[in-house]
C-alpha cells in the first residue's frame, strides 16, 4: 500500500458535500442468469462525495459501479443519476454516460487514436464541440494530468501509469459531474500507483463527485468522506474513513481489513 | 574447487569487431538455407535440376513465340519457316489478333472508351479510401462512381441510374424519421425494406416517366455483349465494392442484441454460404425473374453482380465477425463509457480496430470471389474462359489451348497478387502507425 499522507498534504477546503442528491440507489439487484450479485443495494450519494469501495474479489463492486452507467443492466430496484432514472430508454442511457466519467483497470484507451484524439473523440462526436476547441480543452486536461508532451504519441507507446492518467483525462474533457473508478491503480507497478492517485486527490481537491473502487486505503484515508464496505452483493458497512478503519463493526469488515492491512 | 578470485573488474572495453566472413552476407545465406545439411544440399540440387528442365522446355517455347498470326495454321507455317526443328513455340499470335475480344468481350467497338472511363471514374472514386492521404474532396467521386459507372458500361436513360440513387435517399430519409418517432428496430427495418419497394415498384416507372418528358441518356448496351476481362472487373469490382459495406452492416447485425435482426442476419449467412455459388448463379439465371413483379426484365449481368455480392458479404461478414469478436470487451465500454451512441461507437473506435484485423481475411475473400467470377461461363456469360471457348471455336483458331490458358491465368495472378500485396501494404502500414 502506497502511504500518501506523510508526502502530501492533502487541500480539504473545497471538499463540500451539497445537499444535492447525485446518485441515487434505490433497492436495487442485479442477477447474472440465476447467480444473485448485487443484493437489496440502497445508497444515496450527495455532491461532492468521495466515497470508496472495498470487499473481497468477487464481492460486486465492479458490477455496482457499471451499475451507474449502465455497463451492466439492473434488473429491479431504481438508480437515478443527476435527477434522470436509468431505463432502458437509449437517449437517456448516452445522456448520463456523457455526464458520468468512468476509469477502468485496464484504462481502455483506443489503441488506434493518438493521445489527443483519445480526448478530444467524445466531445467532438457527443458535444459537438469545434475541433479546435476541442483540442484546447484536451490540452488542459492533459497538462492538468502532467502529460501534454505525449499529446501525440499513441497509448501503445505510454507507460501504464501515464496511460492511466490519459483515461482521466480522456473522461475529464467531458466535464463530468461524477466520476466513477474501477480498480484505477491495480494494474499498475507501485511507482506508477503514486502518480495516478496524485491525479485522483488533486480531482478530488477540486470537489469532484467521485466513486472509487480501490484497495489503496491511504487513499481512502486521504481523501474518503465515506467508505462502503461490500461482501457477497451486499453493502456490509459503511463509514467515515477514521471510524471504518480504527472501529470496524461488522465480523466481516474486521476480518478483510486485517488481511489487506495485516501484512 | 578451484582458488580463483571472485572479484574481476574489466581494465578496458572491447572495441567492435567485424564478424568472421563466412558469417555475413550471401555466403552465410547460402549456407544456411541451402547447404546445411547433407539433405538439405541433396534438395538443394535436386531442385536446381527440375527448375533447369521446366526452364530448358517452356523458355524457348515462350521465347520463340510467334505473335504475329492470324490464325493457327499461319503460325505452323511461320514456326516450320523460321524454328530450327528442335524446339516448340508459342502461337500468341491469338493473343494479339483477339486482343479486343479478350479484353472486352462483344462491346461495340466504339463505345470503348465507355468501360475505359468507367474504369477510370472507378479508379478515382476508390483512391481516397485506398490512400487516405488524398483530398478528401475526392469522395465526391466516390459517392457518385457506382451509377456513374454503371451508366458508362450499360448506358441507356440517365433517369435509371438517378431513381436507383433516389431508392437509397427513400432508405436514408425513412431511417432518419423513423429513428426519431417511431423506435431504432423499425428504423432499421424500414430503411431496408422501404428502398427495396422503391426499387421495386416505383423505380421503374418514374425512370421511364422522367424519360418521357427529358430523354436524356447514351446508347445502351444489353450485357449480352459485355465479356473478356472487362466482365470479370465489372462483376469481381462490384462484387468487392458492395459487399464490404454489405458484410460489415450483416457482422454488426448478426452481433445486434436486436432478436429479429439477430436472426434475420444468421439465417441469410447460414442459406448463402451453405450452398455453392454455381447453384445460386443457376438461381439468378433461372429463378429470379420469378420473383420480380411481372413485366420487369431484369438483366442476366446485373442478376449475376448481386448474387455474387450477396455470395461474398456472407463470407466478409463471419471475417469481420471474427475481427469483432477479437476485440477486447473494454473498447467497447470505453465507448460507451463516453456516451458515445451505437453508430458513433462502431464507426469510430470499434470497426476501424475490427476491420484493421480482417483485412488479411477481407482480401483472401476478395481474391477468392474474384477467381470465381469464372464460374459465370456456365450460365452462358462470356467472361475470359468463355471467350476463350469461343475463341477456339472459330476456324481460325481451332486447336490453340496453352497460350490462352496461359495469358488468362497470368492476367489473373497479376490482379490476385495486386491485392494480397495491398493488403500487405496496409497491413504494414497500420502497424507503423498504431504503434
Ligand atoms: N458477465 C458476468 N457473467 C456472470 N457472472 C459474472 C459476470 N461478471 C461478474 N460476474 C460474477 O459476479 C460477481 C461479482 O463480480 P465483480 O466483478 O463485480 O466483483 P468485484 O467485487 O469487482 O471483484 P474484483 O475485486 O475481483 O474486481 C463475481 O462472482 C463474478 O464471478
Ligand atoms: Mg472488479
Amino acid at each position: 500500500m502506497v502511504e500518501l499522507t506523510q508526502e502530501r498534504t492533502v487541500d480539504r477546503s473545497h471538499m463540500q458535500v451539497s445537499d444535492e442528491v447525485a446518485i441515487e440507489i434505490r433497492n436495487m439487484n442485479k442477477w447474472y442468469g440465476t447467480f444473485h450479485v448485487l443484493r437489496d443495494i440502497d445508497l444515496t450519494v450527495q455532491r461532492g462525495e468521495r466515497i470508496v469501495i472495498c470487499g473481497p474479489s468477487g464481492s460486486g463492486k465492479s458490477t455496482l459501479i457499471r451499475c451507474i452507467n449502465r455497463l451492466e443492466e439492473h434488473q429491479a430496484g431504481d438508480i437515478i443519476v443527476d435527477g434522470t432514472e436509468l431505463s432502458s430508454d437509449l437517449k437517456n442511457i448516452d445522456k448520463i454516460r456523457s455526464e458520468v466519467g468512468m476509469c477502468f483497470q485496464h484504462f481502455n484507451l483506443f489503441p488506434h487514436l493518438t493521445i489527443l484524439e483519445n480526448c478530444t473523440l467524445a466531445p467532438i462526436w457527443v458535444r459537438n464541440t469545434p475541433k479546435k476547441e476541442a483540442e484546447e480543452i484536451a490540452m488542459h486536461f492533459l497538462e492538468k494530468v502532467k502529460i501534454p508532451e505525449q499529446a501525440n504519441k499513441y497509448p501503445g507507446m505510454l507507460s501504464g501509469g501515464q496511460q492511466q492518467r490519459v483515461a482521466i483525462a480522456r473522461s475529464l474533457c467531458m466535464k463530468p459531474r461524477i466520476m466513477l473508478f474501477d480498480e484505477p491503480t491495480s494494474a499498475l507497478d507501485p511507482e506508477m500507483i503514486k502518480e495516478v492517485l496524485d491525479t485522483m486527490i488533486e480531482l478530488a481537491e477540486e470537489g469532484m463527485t467521485m466513486l472509487c473502487v480501490t484497495h489503496e486505503m491511504g487513499f481512502a484515508q486521504a481523501v474518503a468522506n465515506r467508505v462502503i464496505f461490500m461482501d457477497q452483493g451486499q453493502i456490509v458497512e459503511q463509514n467515515e474513513p477514521t471510524e471504518f478503519f480504527n472501529n470496524p463493526q461488522s465480523e466481516r469488515t474486521q476480518l478483510f481489513l486485517s488481511q489487506i492491512i495485516g501484512h | 574447487m578451484s582458488d580463483t578470485p571472485v572479484t574481476y573488474v574489466r581494465k578496458e572495453m572491447l572495441g567492435q569487431k567485424a564478424p568472421p566472413t563466412s558469417e555475413v552476407g550471401p555466403v552465410r545465406w547460402v549456407r544456411e538455407n541451402l547447404f546445411s545439411s547433407p539433405m538439405n544440399a541433396f534438395l538443394t540440387i535436386l531442385s536446381l535440376y527440375a527448375i533447369y528442365v521446366v526452364v530448358s522446355h517452356v523458355g524457348p517455347w515462350l521465347l520463340n513465340g510467334i505473335w504475329d498470326a492470324e490464325s493457327l495454321t499461319e503460325c505452323r507455317e511461320i514456326i516450320a519457316a523460321t524454328g530450327d526443328g528442335h524446339h516448340s513455340a508459342a502461337c500468341f499470335g491469338v493473343i494479339s489478333a483477339r486482343w479486343h475480344q479478350l479484353v472486352f468481350g462483344y462491346y461495340p467497338s466504339e463505345l470503348y472508351w465507355r468501360p475505359i472511363l468507367a474504369l477510370v471514374v472507378f479508379l478515382v472514386g476508390i483512391s481516397p479510401v485506398m490512400f487516405p492521404s488524398l483530398p478528401r474532396k475526392l469522395y465526391i467521386v466516390t459517392l457518385a462512381a457506382p451509377l456513374l459507372c454503371f451508366w458508362l458500361l450499360w448506358g441507356g436513360s440517365i433517369w435509371f441510374p438517378v431513381s436507383i440513387a433516389l431508392g437509397f435517399g427513400v432508405g436514408v430519409v425513412a431511417h432518419k424519421l423513423l429513428d426519431e418517432n417511431v423506435s431504432a428496430l423499425a428504423a432499421i427495418i424500414g430503411a431496408i425494406v422501404l428502398p427495396l419497394l422503391f426499387w421495386l415498384y416505383l423505380a421503374g416507372p418514374i425512370a421511364s416517366g422522367l424519360d418521357s418528358v427529358i430523354p436524356l441518356g447514351i446508347e445502351f448496351v444489353p450485357s449480352r455483349s459485355f465479356g473478356g476481362f472487362m466482365l470479370s472487373i465489372v462483376i469481381g469490382l462490384s462484387a468487392i465494392v458492395i459487399s464490404l459495406p454489405l458484410g460489415i452492416l450483416l457482422a454488426l447485425a448478426r452481433r445486434s442484441d436486436l432478436f429479429i435482426i439477430k436472426t434475420c442476419a444468421v439465417v441469410f449467412i447460414e442459406v448463402i454460404r451453405g450452398i455453392p455459388l454455381i447453384v445460386w448463379l443457376f438461381t439468378a439465371q433461372l429463378l429470379l425473374n420469378y420473383f420480380l413483379p411481372p413485366g420487369s426484365s431484369f438483366d442476366l449481368t446485373l442478376r449475376v453482380i448481386i448474387m455474387v455480392t450477396l455470395f461474398a458479404s456472407a463470407y466478409i461478414a463471419e471475417v469481420i465477425r471474427g475481427g469483432l469478436a477479437a476485440l477486447p470487451k473494454g473498447q467497447y465500454e470505453g465507448a460507451d463509457s463516453l456516451g458515445l451512441n451505437y453508430w458513433q461507437s462502431m464507426q469510430l473506435i470499434i470497426l476501424p480496430q475490427a476491420l484493421k484485423i480482417s483485412i488479411p481475411g477481407i482480401v483472401n475473400t476478395f481474391i477468392g470471389l474474384f477467381k470465381d467470377t469464372t464460374l459465370v461461363v456456365f450460365i452462358g456469360l462470356f467472361d475470359p474462359l468463355g471467350i476463350a471457348s469461343a475463341i477456339r471455336a472459330t476456324t481460325e483458331w481451332n486447336g490453340i489451348y496453352w497460350e490462352l490458358f496461359l495469358f488468362i491465368g497470368i492476367m489473373f495472378f497479376i490482379s490476385c497478387f495486386s491485392m494480397g500485396r495491398y493488403s500487405l501494404y496496409l497491413e504494414k502500414k497500420l502497424q507503423r502507425e498504431h504503434r
